[in-house]
């Protein structure tokens, strides 16, 4: 059973403050949806959490079974069980799949004997085409194939927290039903707990929340079950935004009018 | 000069006239300066040629064995067609230990001839001057590789000046790949030059990780039509080495192509020079010419220039050059890293993916055991760097 905690979260880039106090917890097997409109600071969650490089953490904790994650560099958070589907897998020419496989499993004192067929069979069971297997990492792929690819890495690594942020981008729906179905069953065959990073519903139609928060303005506004999603769906964000979206219609109307003069 | 041709060369060589005629030349003339354009950027204004004599250099050869003994009167006609420019051409024409080549007509050759120059003698106190010089000329219709290796040892104090001719006949397929093995107190000055023959086909391959200042410039001329020539070169240079490279890739008839792909990287505070030039002559219509250069700069303190060409004289043509100069991508480290993998590892990763396309392209038959060797040497030289100088 593993834990990862997200406390009071202040951060920022370039200067700029975009996480403004989250608090989160994730447990084993849950599946948690992270939903926010642009520029709600969803990206900015993940990579914090995930500590890329560039981000400066102002307060708070992130802790993985009560371990200092925002201490480490990103791969000894890797190596403590965390992992981030990225949105935007970066191409990596002259790498392939399994090399960065290899090293990712001696990091971590496994063995690559069977690497191979675990690939194989992992590439089969999320419809990734086994010729793609031996292409350098992300590059000529479509879209819905830097996902699957994403979401083979995950299974293969066997993490105890994923985020996917926005896993749902650029892929088409079979690619979605498949790259979904592969994480929920990992949630039930490993316990992997699940921070999902989502613009939109579809996502949730197909790995089915236990919880569901809204984020605005690098806060979370609105905690809830799976019918927070629904609500969403209908009502938008506009609902959950509250004082704040309120604020800034007014900043930009005063700017309006003084650019009228 | 000339008195030195006595102690290199026998009384009785054939060519000691020309040899002569080469040294007298080279004694008129001065190190080129760095005001040159072809020299610009080089550290050749640190050398000192009274400080090295000029001494026979040790070949070894083999695969030789494949081809019958080159005709002299052929090598001679193809070496007289060779460019001199500057007092390195004529101290090599006064100098040389010539290896020639001669692939007969349709013959295609299984293994590659492998030509070894074993750089040795020098010491700090007396450096010695080296003078290789190798014509490879393919019949046509042949089809063969040659590799020319460069090796000294790190206490080894010399010049070495080696010139190539590659000649391709009609429909020749001539590959060649150049390894610099040199030690860190060796210089290298080569010139290569090529000409490919109607419909033939020349690469020019280039692996250079030794050496303290190792420059190669390379005149690639495609002369009869439809002939085509490639140049891929690989350069890894660390601690204070410098890698120098000068390239033509020279259009002198119509449909020709070329394609040039340079990869580099620099570490420590060591240096490298792209510069390269796309010459399409007039009557060269129909043509098409490629030039690519990246460089990886892996520490702060190191640094790489990168010069693109184009000389355009005629219409319908297509051309393009790319050239890119900088570190390893955060992206991708970050991508690596984000799957546990630490960053040294992910970097060595990164940087041979870098070179996987160059050491795909090298003219390599022998089951990939020179490819493995050269990545090896690679992850090898990464490993020499301070955690605190990795530019990031």
């Amino acid at each position: 059973m593993s834990t990862l905690e997200i406390k009071g979260l202040v951060a920022s880039v370039a200067g700029k403050q975009i996480l403004n106090g989250i608090d989160l917890v994730v447990r084993s097997g849950e599946v948690h949806a992270v939903m926010g409109p642009n520029g709600a600071g969803k990206s900015t969650l993940s990579a914090v959490v995930m500590g890329k490089p560039g981000y400066e953490v102002h307060a708070g904790e992130v802790l993985l079974d009560g371990v200092d994650l925002l201490a480490m560099p990103a791969w000894q958070r890797a190596q403590a069980g965390l992992h981030l589907v990225l949105q935007y897998p970066s191409e990596v020419p002259g790498v392939g799949l399994a090399d960065m496989l290899a090293e990712a499993y001696r990091a971590r004192g496994r063995s690559t004997d069977d690497l191979v067929t675990d690939v194989a069979a992992e590439a089969e069971r999320i419809n990734f085409p086994v010729a793609l297997l031996d292409r350098s990492l992300n590059v000529d792929l479509s879209g819905g194939e830097k996902k699957r690819n994403e979401t083979l890495q995950l299974a293969l690594l066997q993490p105890k927290i994923a985020i996917l942020d926005e896993l749902d981008s650029g892929l088409d729906i079979d690619a979605l039903r498949d790259c979904a179905r592969r994480v929920e069953a990992a949630t039930n065959e490993t316990g992997l707990g699940v921070l999902a990073i989502t613009h939109y519903n579809r996502l949730l139609e197909e790995l089915h929340p236990d919880h569901v928060h809204i984020l605005v303005k690098g806060r979370i506004v609105a905690s809830g079950g799976p019918e927070l999603a629904d609500q969403l769906e209908r009502d938008g964000y506009e609902a959950f935004s509250g004082g704040e979206a309120a604020d800034e219609t007014a900043a930009t109307s005063a700017l309006d009018d003084l650019f009228a003069i | 000069m000339s008195s030195l041709i006595s102690d290199v060369i026998p009384a009785d060589a054939p060519d000691r006239a020309l040899r002569e005629a080469a040294a007298e030349r080279a004694a008129g003339l001065a190190v080129p300066s760095p005001e040159l354009e072809v020299w610009r950027y080089s550290r050749i204004a640190e050398l000192d040629l009274s400080a090295s004599s000029p001494a026979a250099v040790r070949t070894t050869v083999t695969g030789a064995e494949q081809v019958p003994v080159a005709d002299p009167a052929l090598i001679a006609e193809l070496v007289a067609g060779m460019s001199v420019h500057d007092v390195f051409d004529e101290l090599n024409a006064a100098y040389h230990r010539t290896v020639a080549i001669s692939v007969p007509a349709g013959k295609v050759l299984a293994d590659p001839i492998v030509v070894t120059h074993h750089v040795e003698g020098g010491t700090a106190e007396h450096g010695v001057a080296l003078y290789p010089r190798l014509v490879v000329h393919g019949g046509a219709d042949s089809e063969f590789t040659v590799i020319e290796r460069f090796e000294s040892s790190d206490d080894t104090y010399a010049v070495v000046v080696p010139r190539l001719l590659v000649h391709a006949s009609q429909a020749a397929r001539v590959s060649y790949l150049g390894v610099n093995l040199l030690g860190a107190n060796t210089w290298q000055l080569g010139h290569q030059q090529s000409t490919g023959e109607r419909d033939s086909t020349t690469l020019l391959g280039t692996v250079a990780l030794g050496g303290d200042y190792a420059r190669v410039r390379t005149d690639a001329r495609v002369t009869g039509q439809g002939a085509s020539t490639k140049q891929v070169a690989l350069y890894y240079a660390d601690g204070n080495q410098m890698h120098d490279f000068r390239t033509l890739q020279d259009h002198m008839a119509p449909k020709t192509n070329s394609d040039l792909l340079f990869k580099g990287a620099v570490q420590n505070t060591a240096k490298s020079v792209y510069t390269g030039l796309i010459r399409i002559r007039e009557n060269a219509r129909g043509s098409v010419a490629f030039q690519t250069n990246r460089n990886l700069t892996l520490s702060e303190g190191a640094w790489a220039e990168s010069v693109p060409n184009l000389d355009i004289q005629t219409n319908d043509v297509k051309c393009s050059h790319a050239s890119t100069v900088g570190p390893v991508d955060d992206e991708q480290r970050f991508y690596l890293e984000s799957r546990g993998i630490p960053p040294e590892v992910a970097e060595r990763l990164i940087v041979l993916g870098f070179f996987d396309d160059v050491l795909n392209l090298l003219p390599v038959s022998s089951a990939g055991t020179l490819r493995a060797d050269l990545r090896a040497r690679v992850a090898e030289k990464l490993q020499h760097r301070e955690p605190d100088e990795v530019s990031r």
